[in-house]
This record gives structure tokens, C-alpha cells and sequence, in this order.
């Protein structure tokens, strides 16, 4: 494993992430509560995928349980293959609250840490690499500040940082902005998606925000709620990337129509739908 | 930081002053506040003045005494309170690792807690006998409970998402308890090793008054009590003063100096 940002390609065909109709339940005082019902997707190199669905539909569930936090009721998430079952610096998460740092070590301290425990660098070694992601997000002048000095913005950049910086086989955002307000929300979705761009790096990105899953995502995954199924499947193709553009628009009220059309139509046919097809928008799969 | 942003008028009413400075005026003004009570009582048995204080600590300090009766407490107190905190860690780690271990934990915090050190004396001198190991005993009781508890709901009250954090990037077992609860929960900790201190201080100094009439070596307690059944009341001051004096300075010098480095310093203080 070198230390250049595209890594070593995988074995042939097996996808970096690949989710086998899982199902997650947990329980709860009132009972066993489904999240999630029956999911299957994979990602593949490079590609990120954006899990796009209202609260309640399971996404972050999904997504900690690719973390390895918990453990599906049945099917199978397998990272490069292999079977995931604990937590693990292979798949690092960007969380959404900001208490994710360790708070007794600072920006610079938190990102040689986890390369320290992940990487098995040395100190020196993982210290430089930290100074350099600290930099990489424009956090190069707070590299030795400890994170309750920090802007909320400024504390998920670092935990951008940490997470990259280890070079996970495949990268966790769990809704990483919504805690951020709306203008430095935007900042950080273009530099994620630079950051992603210049690394290669995969994503499973996690949100609730439709504009958000069309900037970041090259795929959108949209989950219906209660319990969590696969509603849809889009490609985002470069056009409509950019925020303003028509694809982008036409994309959106795409998917905003078909959450709203699954909520409306639900039991009877919330995994048989079809949606209409958006002109710059290709549809590549309703899954049913 | 605090009381800086606090009530801006009052600063225009009393001088402004650093907090080192404003707890010596307060120190200088009990003191002065004693000297003339005292002086007015004009019964110095029952109350002597702080200057008859200062001098009587003085000549015991000088004759040799007083520092030998503090170091025998010390000596006790520093093996307790050492065995305490081991004791407490041990416990702890067991609560963290396993539910039958938490509430083996709660159980024995519970029953133990509110229990008096000083009640087990009597038990602590049939077991061991008169001498330095029975005061032991007490004082690690006297640490060991409020020790413990304050340490396993610092560690319960560590983030789920730093937990997770913590987990994501390897640390498990040993590593994830030093690497990630320890210094999360080191708020809590800080605050159970102050009162446990406390606490031990004050169980020890009460111990010793009860059976440190058959010790061949006494401390602090046994100055205190020989020297009120003769009637040397400023003696039984300066012992006492001895006593708030070690106190404050292991508070100002040792404790105060462990948070403004950890736990002021990460912003983990509320």
C-alpha cells in the first residue's frame, strides 16, 4: 500500500463496497423496529454514492452499519469482498456532530492519531501528513489549535481531513453539513467534491437534502421511509453537477416529485412506481 | 474565562484583581476577622487569637513536632489514597467491560458509599490490629467509592459519536480504554481524585483522633487530641491550621495545576 492518492486497483470485478439485501432492525422499548428493508447496491471505484431519503427512511442506519457499528438482521455488506464486521479505519466516517475530534488533541494532533492507529506511521512521518491535509482543507493555520477553538465548519473540515488522510478503501459521510449553515454548507460541499475529485476517492455520502446528494453524488440512491427500501436510482452526469444548470433543475424536481409521489402512494406502490424521466436526467434503474 | 463575561457592573464596585490575588485578600480578611474576635473573647482556652496560633504552629514546627506528625499522616494518607485509586480503576475497568461488573459496581457504590469510614474501625482494628494498617483501610474506603463512581459516569458519559469515532480508527480493547475513555472521561476523573482527597484527608484526621491514643506514632489527629486534653489550645490550632493548609496547597498546587493543563486547556470543562 503506497502512499499515492489512487490506490492500488482492486482485484478485477469485486466492486470496493457492495451491500447484499440487507436488512437492519434494532430494538427499542416499543419493540423490534425495521430500518431498513431489503437494500442491495454496490459502489464502485471512484464512484459516490449519495443515499438520499427523508429522516426516518434508515440512510444513517445503512451507513453505520457499513461503518460496522451494527450488525444486519440478514444479507451481507462486504468490503472488497470481504464481509464486514467491526468497525475499522478501511471505511472512516465523517459524522455529522461536531464532538467527533478528540478533544485533548488538536486539528493537526487529531489527523497523526488516526494515521498513528490506522497507518502504522511513525510519528514524524504521520505528523507531516497531518500538517499537509490540515492544509488541504484551509486549516493549515489552526493545525495546533485544539478543536473546542474551533467553528463548527472548521471541526468537520478536520474530520475531512482525518478521514482522508487515512485513505480508507471507501469513505462514510453521515450528513457531514447538516449542522452547518447554509452558506458555509455550500463552501464545503465544493471543496468535498474537489477533494473527491483530485483523490478518486469512493463515497457513500448520506443526506437529506436533494440539491446536496446532485452536487456531491456521481449516483443517487433514493430510499422510501418506513421501513428504509431503494425507491430509485439516478446517475448524476457532469452537466447537471453544476448547481444553477438545467439538468441540475430538472434533476431535482425529478426527485423531489418521486419522494413526494412514493410518500403520497406509499403501501400500495412505494417499490413499483416509475417515474417519469427528467430530459437531462437518466434514469438507470427503479428497483421494484 | 468565565466570570470574566459575568456582571461587568460589580467589577466598578470592587477592585479588580486576579483570583490569586482576590483569595489572599479574602484570607487576610478571616484572618483579621479572628485576631479580633479573639481578642475580644479574651479567653484563650476556649479560643485563641491567630497570632497565638502562628506562634504556637511556629515553635512546633520548630521543635519538630508538627513535621513529624505530618509526615507520619502523609505517609498514610498518600498509601491509602495510591490504593484507592487502584482499587477504583480496577473496578471501573471491570464496569466498562462487563454489564455483571457495572452493576457489581453500582451494587457496592450504593451499600458502601454512605457508609461512614469511621464506622469501620472498629472492624478495621480487629482485623488489623492497632497501627498504620487500619488507618489504611479507612482511607482507602474513604476513596475508593466516591472515587469509583465519579470515574464509571465519567466514562458513561463519553459521546456515542467520539465512541464510534474512536472504534472507526482501530482503537479497541486496552487502546480504546486509554487512548479514548480515559482522557474523554478525564473531567470527572479529575473531579473524583479531588473529592476522593478530600475525603481521605478528613477520614484520616478523625481516625487518628479515635485510636491514636494507643499509637507509639501519631499524626496530624493524635497532635490535635493530645494536645486539646491538655488544654493547649493553640496547639489544637495550629494542628488544625496545618490540616486547611495542606489541604489548600495540594488543591492549589496540585489540583488546579492538573485541570489548567488537561481538561481547561481541551475545553472539556463546563
Amino acid at each position: 500500500m503506497g502512499w499515492s492518492p489512487e490506490r492500488d486497483a482492486p482485484a478485477a470485478a469485486v466492486p470496493p463496497l457492495s451491500v447484499e439485501r440487507v436488512t437492519l432492525r434494532y430494538h427499542t422499548d416499543a419493540g423490534v423496529v425495521t430500518a431498513v428493508e431489503d437494500v442491495s447496491f454496490t459502489i464502485a471505484a471512484g464512484e459516490r454514492l449519495a443515499l438520499l431519503g427523508p429522516s426516518g427512511c434508515g440512510k444513517s442506519t445503512l451507513l453505520r452499519a457499513v461503518g460496522g457499528f451494527l450488525k444486519p438482521s440478514s444479507g451481507e455488506i462486504r468490503l472488497r469482498g470481504v464481509p464486514v464486521r467491526t468497525p475499522g479505519p478501511d471505511r472512516m466516517v465523517v459524522f455529522q456532530e461536531f464532538d467527533q475530534l478528540l478533544p485533548w488533541r488538536t486539528v493537526a494532533g487529531n489527523i497523526a492519531f488516526a494515521l498513528r492507529r490506522a497507518r502504522r506511521l511513525g510519528r514524524a512521518e504521520a505528523d507531516a501528513r497531518a500538517r499537509e491535509w490540515a492544509g488541504r482543507v484551509g486549516l493549515g493555520a489552526f493545525a495546533d489549535a485544539y478543536p473546542h477553538t474551533l467553528s463548527g465548519g472548521m471541526k468537520q473540515r478536520a474530520a475531512i481531513a482525518r478521514a482522508f488522510a487515512v485513505q480508507p478503501d471507501i469513505l462514510l459521510m453521515d450528513e457531514p453539513f447538516a449542522a452547518l449553515d447554509a452558506l458555509s454548507r455550500r463552501r464545503m460541499q465544493d471543496e468535498l467534491l474537489n477533494l473527491c475529485e483530485e483523490t478518486g476517492a469512493t463515497c457513500l455520502f448520506v443526506t437529506h437534502a436533494i440539491d446536496e446528494a446532485i452536487h456531491v453524488g456521481t449516483r443517487i440512491l433514493v430510499l422510501t421511509p418506513h421501513p428504509g427500501r431503494v425507491g430509485a436510482e439516478y446517475r448524476v452526469s457532469d452537466d447537471a453537477r453544476e448547481r444553477g444548470s438545467a439538468a441540475f433543475g430538472a434533476l431535482e424536481t425529478e426527485i423531489q416529485q418521486r419522494i413526494f409521489g412514493t410518500l403520497a402512494s406509499r403501501p400500495a406502490s412505494g417499490r413499483e412506481g416509475r417515474a417519469a424521466h427528467a430530459p437531462d436526467a437518466q434514469v438507470i434503474a427503479h428497483v421494484g | 474565562m468565565s466570570d470574566s463575561a459575568l456582571a461587568p457592573t460589580a467589577r466598578h464596585v470592587l477592585p479588580t484583581l486576579g483570583p490569586g490575588a482576590r483569595r489572599l485578600v479574602l484570607l487576610v480578611a478571616l484572618a483579621l476577622g479572628w485576631e479580633l474576635y479573639a481578642r475580644w473573647l479574651g479567653n484563650s482556652l476556649l479560643l485563641p487569637t491567630f497570632l497565638e496560633t502562628l506562634a504556637a504552629l511556629w515553635e512546633n514546627l520548630r521543635n519538630g513536632e508538627l513535621p513529624e506528625r505530618v509526615r507520619a499522616s502523609l505517609a498514610i494518607l498518600l498509601s491509602g489514597y495510591a490504593i484507592g485509586i487502584v482499587l477504583a480503576a480496577l473496578l471501573t475497568a471491570l464496569a466498562v467491560l462487563n454489564r455483571w461488573g457495572e452493576s457489581l459496581l453500582g451494587l457496592l457504590t450504593a451499600m458502601f458509599n454512605p457508609l461512614p469510614a469511621i464506622a469501620l474501625l472498629p472492624v478495621a482494628l480487629l482485623w488489623f490490629g492497632i497501627g498504620g494498617s487500619s488507618l489504611i483501610f479507612v482511607t482507602v474506603h474513604s476513596v475508593l467509592w466516591p472515587l469509583a463512581l465519579a470515574c464509571h459516569a465519567g466514562f458513561r458519559a463519553v459521546p456515542a459519536t467520539l465512541r464510534m469515532a474512536g472504534r472507526n480508527i482501530g482503537l479497541t480493547g486496552p487502546a480504546y480504554i486509554v487512548h479514548l475513555l480515559i482522557p474523554a472521561a478525564l473531567p470527572s476523573i479529575l473531579s473524583g481524585l479531588r473529592l476522593g482527597w478530600a475525603f481521605a484527608w478528613r477520614t484520616l484526621i478523625a481516625a487518628e483522633m479515635v485510636f491514636g491514643a494507643s499509637a507509639s506514632e501519631g499524626g496530624l489527629g493524635w497532635f490535635i487530641f493530645t494536645n486539646r486534653s491538655q488544654l493547649e489550645t493553640a496547639n489544637v490550632f495550629a494542628g488544625l491550621l496545618t490540616v486547611i493548609l495542606i489541604g489548600l496547597a495540594v488543591e492549589t498546587f496540585v489540583f488546579a495545576t492538573l485541570n489548567r493543563f488537561t481538561v481547561q486547556r481541551w475545553g472539556q470543562e463546563a
